[in-house]
């Protein structure tokens, strides 16, 4: 290949780099798309709230006067509410992460099923939310 | 002949197995909590500390939250490394993560075995 031909090659139009302005301006997501890109958000999510959680888990255990604080704490609308989107966020991650596991294995990797075990996921991580945080309240 | 030369730091399939061995380890720890609490309705202070005073429900939780840092971090890492370009952020912010990480899992310790 000649010097000239290399260079014409370099300035070809590379594929176009996945950003998150791109994926989330630019880009209409399939439903799988957004499965995929809900299991990275959800799992930040926990990640950052992890340390919440674990407040609340050391005071509910330290001590009766602790625990009976932190029901009260826990039944205030705003912190039912942050705590049903951690809920949610965590069912959609264990849901999407099964499909994920099953993926893996090579099942349901073509594109109608993969389409609706995403509904699927999708629906299930919704209903496991209304359950739990009916169960709860 | 294309002889194909392999580059990176290999730690990619160990990872990624990692990161599924430690997702199933959670996923089953979630069903059989969800279950136990349900069972153990209505759940007051002694009911609970009492829950967290056996030794095997200690353990679970240990193995569930060794397994939750080793699969944030395999997540954690994934996302830097797709959103942070400039390596000095990059690099800051991975062990920014790996000290919370730790905590994490420190506090855990302290709170099951206090």
């Amino acid at each position: 290949m000649s010097e000239a031909a290399v260079k014409t090659a370099a300035r070809r139009p590379r594929p176009k780099y996945l950003s998150l302005q791109a994926l989330l301006f630019e880009i209409r997501l399939p439903v799988t798309g957004w499965i995929s890109i809900l299991h990275r958000i959800s799992g930040a999510l926990l990640f950052v709230s992890m340390v919440w959680l674990l407040w609340m888990l050391d005071r509910s255990l330290s001590s009766e006067a602790a625990f009976e604080k932190i029901k009260h704490y826990a039944g205030l609308w705003p912190v039912k509410l942050s705590l049903l989107v951690l809920i949610w966020a965590y069912c959609h991650h264990f849901c999407a992460g099964i499909r994920y596991l099953f993926l893996d294995l090579d099942k349901g990797i073509d594109l109608a099923t993969a389409r609706l075990t995403s509904w699927i996921a999708l629906g299930v991580s919704f209903a496991l939310t209304a359950a739990l945080g009916w169960k709860l309240w | 002949m294309v002889s194909r030369v392999v580059t990176g730091a290999h730690y990619g399939l160990r990872d990624w197995l990692a990161q599924r061995i430690t997702a199933v380890i959670m996923a089953v720890y979630s069903v059989i909590a969800v279950f136990v609490l349900i069972l153990i309705e209505p759940i007051t202070y002694v009911v609970w500390r009492d829950l967290f005073d056996q030794g095997w429900m200690r353990v679970a939780t240990l193995l569930f939250a060794v397994s939750l840092v080793w699969h944030a971090w395999v997540g954690v890492r994934d996302i830097l490394m797709d959103y942070i370009k400039p390596d000095g952020l990059r690099l800051g912010l991975q062990v920014g993560t790996l000290l919370v990480i730790a905590s994490y899992l420190g506090w855990s310790i302290q709170i099951l075995w206090r």
